[in-house]
This record gives C-alpha cells, structure tokens and sequence, in this order.
C-alpha cells in the first residue's frame, strides 16, 4: 500500500517552493536597496565636495566667499572637544564598569544604576542639550566653551562606553581573577593588573567608538549655543569654539548652492576622520582581543 | 644547624611583621577604591536626575506664563508673534509624529525583510560583508543623513511629486527611515539567529522551505525582540533632530498634509537655539516645556519596548 501519493506531493510542492524564491528575491532585494541607498549617498558627496577637497580647504577660516571657506577652526574645534570628552568618558565610564561588574552587590540599586543607564541610552540627544545649557553653560556660568560643550558630550556618550567596558569586564574569566587571588593579591591589584589588561582591547574599542558619536553629533550643541560661525581659534577650554558638524549644518542651511558643494568637502572630512576610528576599533578588536 | 633554624625563624617573623605593615596601606586602598568608583556610577544616575529636574524647574516656570490648557489643547504654534504668542503643542506633535510614521513605512519592511535574509537567507559569508556595511549606515552623523535629505531626496521627490515644496515632511521623514532600518536590521536579526536551530531543523525535516521556516517558526519565536526592535527605532525616528531642522522647514500646522513644511519638537528647540529668544523670556522656556514633551514621549516608547522584550520573550 503506498501512504504518500507521489504526484499529489510534487503538485503541492512547486508552489510552495516558486512562493520561497520570490520571497527570497524580495528579502534581497531589499538588502541591495539599503547598500545602494549607502552608495548613491556616498557618491553624491564625493562627487559634490571633492572639488573643494585640498590643502587650503583644511587651512583656511570659513568666509563669506566659498571659494575661499575653510575648515580650520571647525577641525581644530573637533579636537578641542575629543581632548575633553576622551579624559572624561574614559574615568566615569570605566569606573563605573568596574563597580558594576567588580564591586556592586545584586541589590535593587545596582539594578536601579543598570536601568538608569539603559534608559540614559535612549533620551534623545537634544535633550543633553538642554541639560548642558541649563547646568554647564548658565548655572555653572562656562559659557559657549570647549569645557561645557566637552562635559555635555561626556554625559551624552557615557552609557555606550559603560556597556562596552562592562562587556570587556564580563568576558575576562574568572579563573584569572582566583589564580591572582590564589598568588595573595588583593581585589584592587587583581583589577589594575590582571582584569584591566585582559579587557583593554574592548574598552578602547568602546571608547573609540563613542567618542566618533561625540564628534559626529550636532543637536545639543546647537542648543548649548556653539557659533555657527567662528573666525577664531580657542587658546583654552573656556574659550568659544565650534565643530565640524556645526560647520557643515551652517554651510547646509544656507540657500546657495556653492555653500552645498563645500559642506560635502567638510563632510567628506568628516566622514574620513569616522573611517579611520572605526578601522582601528576594528583593528584593536582583531588583533589583541583574546578568546577565553 | 641550630643557630641556622632560629636565624630563619627571625627572619620569617620579620618578614610577616614587614607584610602587616604594608597591608594597612593595602587595606586602606581597598576600602578608597570602590568609593570611588560608586561615585563615578553615581554620575549616571545624576544625570538622569539631571534632565528630569531641569526639564521640569524651566517646564513649571514655562507654565506659570502659559496656561498648561492651552499647551495641550490651543491649535496653533506660533511663539514669535509681537503681541502674545500662542503656544498649543499640537501641532508640534501632528509634525513629529507624521515624520516618525513616514520613517515607520520606509524602515520597518525593509528592515525586517533584511533581518529575515540575514538571518534565514545569507551564506555565512554574504552576513559577515553586509552586517558591517549596514553597521556604516548606522554609524553615518545625522548631519550627513540631513544634508542628504535636502540636496538629493527633496529634489528627486520634487520630480516625481511637482506640488512638493522644498521644505517638507515626506523627505526628511524617508531619510530617517533609512538611518533608522540598520537598527531594526540588526536588533531583529539578533532576535531571530537566537531562536534555537533545533526548532528550524524540525520543520526543515517535515519538508518546510526557507519562507516557511522563516514565517511560521523564526518569526513567531522571535516576534518580542522584532516588535521591540521596531518601537526603540521609532523612538529614535521621534528624538531625530538635524535631519528634520535641515529639511522639514520651521513651519507647525496641524494636519494629515506631508508635502508641505512642517516643524517637529526637536526642529523648533533647534530654532529657537539659534535665534536670539533672550534668557528669561517665555519663548526661551518654552524649549523645555517642548524637551519634556519630547522626553516623556521617548522615555514611554524605550519602556515600552523594553516591557515588550521582557513580558514576552519565549525561553527556550
């Protein structure tokens, strides 16, 4: 006796599997559309801003004229800003990854630091702003400067260097820490010498990438009032200064369309400046990240 | 041989005796240290009392010149008026909320169908090329995404829909769907590549295809984090700031019209920022009054997602 008919299986079969093939053109399709969005993106820049894209362009103070503006105080501005968010993010965030994965007991105020940072991930940006204004710029009186614009962005990128360091912290395994306990060390001199090391590698890799959202971000700098436009350099970090992509947002706005084509040349610099962090977080992940 | 062993013996003791000593300074950096590092936790937890107590002093002092009726209930949004201003929060959230939508229709599909390709599709190889392309996507400033709005979709679209003006939420609303479709990509494919293989085995074996797999087993599994995927990616698509103040124009109305300008929250903080609203005045305070809006809005979306990957993620 034969339980399955033969014919009646194949004649199910074909439309299930034609329905499968289109289906799995669509989800590609699909993934193609959001690599050429990215393509068309980045071609348009190029081609609009190479042009402007040389040596006098990096050099030179915005002006009025396009043909002469420049980025120069926009990129010094940029690492003016990475001078201080680096510092800060790298102690608070670190910190507070050690307490959380090294010191904190389970009790409903570490969940509460926990969910706290999690939520603090998702306020959105220019609400940061308006913190900074109120707390850094007016109540603490820094003005417009390098230090308020730096401790906004701090606050702004700390929960994604927390979750990054806490991760590195959490991979390092235990048998390390009770070999080190077993040698006599104490707690503290198991985390600086022998945690610290094994978790380096994520904590850079998380710092990088937090500080390329810091010098990537516009709106609460806006808000905190940065210059749009700024013929000067800062000597200090209470001086006024502004970033690249407050530069770019300026040349954006403005109706000409020569403007356009030098806010893509600042773009392109943006964008290569990202580039590069990213490749060496990469490059830190590949190359020193240990498996445990 | 004698004397050799007490000699030893002494020196042990003296040796422990030198150890006690340099162990209270030990002990004493064992009991600094992790109050240190509390403090720095603390820092966190500072800033979310932070926003909070700002947004609510300036949001209260906003209040006591605007009636909170009014706020809630006034038609119109039109601050910078001679006389006195009308100040109705409507249509600053008609103006967010048609944006996100838009950005809703463009990212969620496209991001779930490359979830599901990544996921049940790609070879090993083709995921390990596209994820980190899409993490370029993620990873581009919103600057960039705005500049891309106004210079390249608006005109294209102006093309296409002749009545279109130059300042719109159509533009703007499709480039937040891009940069938002990366995050339901890869929060969603995380989702579904962790519904265990046993599961898809078993309906590959009774004869199932891919789409079917995909559809009735993966997704179903999988459905928490997917729906939490897309409510976080919407929260972001509401917070989005630059690429709305670059091109969705600084007009608040109150209606189903997207080829028209608009103004969301985040584009009117951007505004007035830039303005010269003096300090004190009730347009300045209105900024926080909207930010709080923006906040409390945000803060229920993430809770919510957060709720929805908790309460029903299915253990297996």
């Amino acid at each position: 006796m034969k339980l399955i008919n033969h014919d009646q299986v194949l004649k199910k079969m074909s439309p299930r599997k034609w329905k499968n093939s289109v289906f799995k053109g669509l989800f590609m399709f699909a993934t193609a559309l959001a690599l050429v969005v990215l393509a068309i993106l980045l071609y348009r820049i190029i081609t609009q801003g190479i042009g402007y894209l040389d040596w006098q362009f990096l050099q030179s103070l915005p002006s009025r004229n396009p043909e002469q503006a420049g980025i120069k105080t926009a990129l010094i501005g940029t690492i003016w800003l990475m001078g201080v968010v680096a510092p800060v993010t790298l102690i608070l965030g670190v910190g507070t990854a050690i307490y959380l994965e090294e010191y904190a007991s389970k009790n409903k105020f570490t969940s509460l630091i926990q969910i706290n940072i999690s939520n603090l991930a998702g306020v959105p940006s220019i609400v940061f702003g308006l913190l900074g204004l109120t707390v850094f710029v007016r109540a603490l009186t820094l003005g417009t400067s390098v230090l308020a614009a730096g401790l906004t962005m701090s606050l702004l990128v700390l929960p994604i260097i927390i979750v990054a360091s806490q991760e590195a912290i959490r991979s390092v395994p235990m048998e390390l820490r009770e070999a080190s306990f077993g040698m006599g060390a104490n707690k503290w001199q198991t985390i600086v010498r022998v945690v610290m090391p094994a978790a380096l590698p994520g904590i850079l890799t998380g710092t990088i990438l937090a500080l390329s959202r810091a010098i990537g971000e516009t709106a609460p700098l806006v808000v905190l009032g940065l210059p749009l436009f700024l013929a000067f350099l800062p000597q200090s970090v209470f001086d006024m200064f502004t970033v690249l992509p407050m530069q770019i947002y300026n040349w954006t706005s403005r109706p000409q369309e020569e403007f356009h084509a030098v806010a893509a040349g600042g773009i392109i610099v943006l964008l290569i400046m990202l580039i590069v962090m990213n490749s060496i977080a990469v490059l830190i992940r590949n190359k020193f990240q240990k498996r445990f | 041989m004698n004397l050799h062993q007490e000699e030893k013996a002494i020196s042990v003791q003296e040796l422990i005796q030198q150890k006690k000593s340099k162990s209270q300074n030990k002990i004493k950096s064992e009991k600094i240290v992790p109050v240190i590092l509390l403090l720095t936790a603390i820092v966190s937890v500072l800033t979310t009392i932070g926003i909070v107590v700002t947004l609510f002093v300036e949001t209260t002092t906003f209040f006591s010149h605007v009636s909170i009726k009014e706020f809630f209930t006034a038609q119109k949004w039109y601050p910078f008026s001679e006389t006195q201003g009308s100040y109705g929060i409507l249509p600053l959230i008609s103006g967010t909320l048609k944006v996100a939508l838009i950005a809703a229709v463009v990212a969620v599909p496209i991001g779930l169908a490359v979830a599901i390709f990544l996921s049940e599709y790609a070879s090993d190889r083709t995921r390990r090329v596209i994820k980190p392309i899409l993490e370029v996507l993620a990873g581009i400033p919103t600057i960039v995404y705005g500049f891309f709005a106004l210079t390249f979709v608006t005109p294209v679209l102006r093309e296409m829909i002749p009545s279109l003006q130059i300042f719109n939420a159509l533009s703007p609303g499709i480039v937040i769907g891009i940069m938002i479709t990366p995050m339901i990509a890869s929060l969603s494919e995380d989702a579904m590549s962790s519904v265990p293989k046993v599961m898809k085995e078993g309906a590959y074996a009774l004869g199932a295809t891919k789409l079917e797999v995909a559809i009735k087993i993966v997704i179903p599994a999988a459905v928490s984090g997917i729906v939490a995927s897309i409510v976080l990616a919407i929260s972001r698509a509401i917070g989005e700031t630059m690429i709305v103040a670059v091109a969705g124009g600084s007009t608040p109305n109150l209606s189903f019209d997207v080829t028209s300008s608009i103004q969301t929250m985040t584009a009117y903080i951007v505004q007035v920022s830039q303005g010269d609203a003096g300090y004190g005045t009730t347009i300045y305070y209105s900024i926080y009054a909207v930010g709080f809006t923006l906040f409390i809005f945000t803060l229920f979306m993430n809770m919510l997602a957060q709720f929805i990957s908790k309460r029903f993620r299915e253990e297996y």
